[in-house]
């Protein structure tokens, strides 16, 4: 019997088109747009002026905040403005413009792609090395890796849990990693192993990938301390919380972190990061983008620079389908829509998704019929029918008192509800109230 | 059977008696003194209970008058200055006068002014849009145009306009108690100062984008040029982040900025129409076409 978490979880069609395509280079744009708020935290705080010349992989704006992360440039070239640019958010937000000449990197970073294994680092300074690259959570949620690996005083961490379930439907960005990078992430387990002090590390991967468990396995038999496990397909499997019950049997306390019970999780995207930055000195300034749906031409992997506009993406996947509803940045159940495709890719991006005009259509919203669905599939176990009414009549009081803060957000009440009703859009709406009477009652 | 009923009745009398001696006394110990005043006031207030005062209804409002010693800082925008010197009068306190006001919409972005980029199937509750993205159009200032205001609206002042896609108020009902104020994510709506004859100059505009981009996405925005804070004798106009807005207790409705702004993004409600004016530069620029 393979391993899954236990509470709800729902089977929406997975729709991997882009599976098994192989991992393409998308050539460097003209300009690029580098956002400064690519982290949870704070944006990060600028360091070029207008008509510098920076360089591949040099530093120009440093995080500040708690929850911030360095920014490096993705190109090289000319800081032609810094001025602001619609996020995927649609809204305006600060970012360095770079006009690209040629591609000379940054001196120190090494830009043979030959296997290193050799850990040649002590935990400090590998963190010290993961804090330069601003590395942060490449499955989406953007939280800095480094914050993630200073374990808080009087806590301990055991083991390590890495993400390779990449349960949204559409996208393959962590499968095609797995396959083609797999040697790359098994070092750079070791080297967060090594940081963290912990010598158990266990990779979770969906049963819906063999190639991927069985390449990962293979990989694993030569290491030590180091476990694959197949978990039943079930989405919203890929949340930390979700993982780590289905892994370890351990259940984040409501309110807790993992490392309240012994886990710290990373997803493969990050672990691949952090090999490059410590091993090849190389910082955060590329990621894997998977560019699918059913309308697009030729659903692929590509690997993108960060400030890369999304249109060229799309291009590159055989151009903007006729049909096209909704561009969606991420995957269909977590991701954002997109008001324009002039949008940078950011450290987050884990995936564009066009989805055609007749799939993208929300249905009429319906009375609720009482036949709690949402509450059978909430993996959280919430009781979403609930909290949106009371979100909807704001009663914070109460919205509090039911747990609204443990919302993960995965959307499956949504999906499942019968009656259509836009559930974690009154959800969200509840969660960013109460935690602002929550911020507020801190001070 | 006589001398049942009998016994029946007497037992249940005097069980009545005691039970009235005694609850009279417990009704005596745990007596409540309330000031009768609190009553009075009460219903002198308007019964809206709408919170426009900043307290929880009329009775907590008509609670805090009889306990206050000045009226600074309590007053019913509802009722007005006619409620509060009646009041003042109930309760021998002297009443703080305030200009009585009405709410403005400082959005003008109609469908033909700014145009729809995008179209959105989401809940329509203008909050939950707010939080997910910009908006339907490229400005990410202005008004939703789903409706949170009219909900919220306990005087029927507020309406959405079908054409236009902006909520309108009707500044005969409008009280100004702040509710469509609290309730605009956006932040759009504005207490202004109410002239004679509901007259009205103000920017229609909340957009701190620079000209170029807020001209872009809106035919009306105002785009920051300053011309308006330069003409105006008064002082009343203050720029702040490419945006001009009019202090409305400065303004002496002089109309010097409404003919100076180049987007029209400053409107004027409730003065007699202007006289058709020759515009020299228009006719100039035709002769050299």
């Amino acid at each position: 019997m393979l391993r899954t978490f236990h509470k709800g979880g729902i089977h929406p069609p997975e729709s991997k088109l882009s599976a098994h395509k192989p991992i393409q280079v998308l050539p460097v744009p003209g300009t690029v747009a580098i956002l400064l708020s690519q982290h949870m935290g704070a944006p990060a705080k600028v360091i070029v002026n207008k008509g510098d010349e920076v360089k591949t992989g040099q530093i120009i704006a440093r995080g500040e905040g708690f929850l911030s992360g360095n920014i490096h440039s993705s190109v090289s070239g000319k800081v032609s403005r810094i001025e602001e640019v619609q996020d995927v958010s649609g809204y305006r937000r600060q970012a360095v413009f770079i006009d690209v000449a040629g591609d000379e990197w940054e001196d120190g970073i090494n830009l043979d792609t030959n296997l290193d294994k050799e850990i040649r680092y002590d935990g400090p300074e590998i963190l010290k090395r993961i804090t330069e690259a601003g590395i942060v959570g490449m499955g989406g949620a953007t939280f800095p890796t480094h914050v993630k690996l200073t374990v808080p005083r009087g806590k301990k961490a055991e083991c390590l849990v890495i993400n390779g379930v990449e349960c949204e439907p559409y996208l393959t960005s962590d499968h095609a990693l797995m396959l083609e990078k797999g040697e790359e992430i098994m070092v750079g387990i070791q080297l967060l192993k090594k940081a963290l002090q912990v010598n158990k590390a266990y990779i979770g991967i969906e049963n819906n990938k063999p190639d991927a468990i069985e390449k990962m396995r293979d990989l694993a038999s030569a290491l030590d301390g180091i476990e694959v496990f197949a978990l039943q397909v079930k989405y919203p499997q890929g949340g930390e919380k979700q993982l780590i019950k289905a892994i370890t049997g351990r259940e984040v306390p409501s309110g807790g972190l993992p490392v309240d019970v012994g886990v710290v999780a990373f997803n493969v995207g990050t672990v691949f990061a952090v090999y490059e930055a410590v091993q090849k000195n190389k910082p955060l300034i590329d990621r894997i983008v998977t560019v699918t749906g059913k309308a697009v031409k030729n659903p692929s992997n590509f690997i993108a620079r960060i400030g890369t506009s999304i249109s060229d993406l799309i291009e590159a996947a055989g151009g903007m389908p006729e049909n096209a509803g909704k561009v969606i940045s991420g995957g269909p159940m977590m991701g954002k829509a997109l008001s324009g495709t002039n949008i940078p890719v950011v450290k987050g991006t884990s995936g564009i998704l066009i989805l055609a005009e007749e799939e993208s259509t929300r249905l009429k919203t319906q009375p609720c019929i009482r036949c709690a669905k949402c509450v059978t599939v909430c993996p959280m176990g919430l009781e979403p029918y609930l909290l949106m009414t009371l979100s909807e009549r704001s009663l914070f009081d109460r919205l509090e008192t039911e747990h609204v803060m443990d919302c993960i957000e995965c959307g499956s009440c949504s999906y499942t509800c019968p009656a259509s009703r836009p559930l974690l859009d009154f959800i969200r709406l509840g969660k960013s109230n109460v935690g602002k009477i929550i911020r507020t009652r801190k001070k | 059977m006589t001398t049942t009923i009998l016994y029946t009745i007497l037992s249940l009398s005097l069980l009545g008696t005691v039970a009235a001696i005694a609850l009279y006394f417990v009704a005596q110990r745990f007596k409540v003194f309330e000031d009768p005043r609190i009553d009075i006031v009460e219903a002198e207030l308007p019964a809206a209970n709408c919170g426009g005062c900043g307290y929880a209804g009329c009775r907590n409002f008509a609670e805090t008058l009889v306990k206050s010693v000045t009226f600074e800082g309590l007053y019913c925008p509802v009722g007005g200055n006619e409620t509060m010197s009646r009041i003042a009068g109930i309760l021998g306190r002297e009443a703080v006068k305030q200009d009585p006001r009405v709410a403005v919409l400082r959005c003008n972005g109609t469908c033909e002014n700014r145009p729809r980029t995008n179209r959105y199937d989401g809940a329509q509750s203008c909050t939950i849009a707010s939080a997910l993205y910009s908006g339907e159009t490229g400005c990410q200032y202005g008004c939703h145009g789903f409706g949170d205001c009219v909900v919220v609206c306990n005087f029927d002042a507020l309406h959405m306009d079908p054409v236009t896609g902006l909520p309108v108020v009707n500044d005969e009902k409008c009280t100004a108690c702040g509710a469509c104020v609290k309730a605009c994510p956006r932040n759009l709506f504005e207490l202004r100062k109410r002239w004679k004859g509901d007259k009205k100059i103000y920017v229609a505009c909340m957009n701190e984008d620079k000209g170029g981009v807020a001209k872009k996405n809106c035919a009306v925005a105002c785009i920051g040029c300053t011309k308006c804070f330069k003409v105006c004798p008064y002082e009343a106009i203050v720029m702040k982040n490419n945006l001009a807005f009019i202090d409305s207790d400065k303004c002496k409705l002089c109309r010097k900025c409404v003919t100076e702004c180049p987007t029209n993004s400053i409107i004027e409600v409730g003065f007699p129409v202007r006289k058709p004016k020759v515009d020299e530069q228009t006719s100039e620029s035709t002769v050299n076409i």
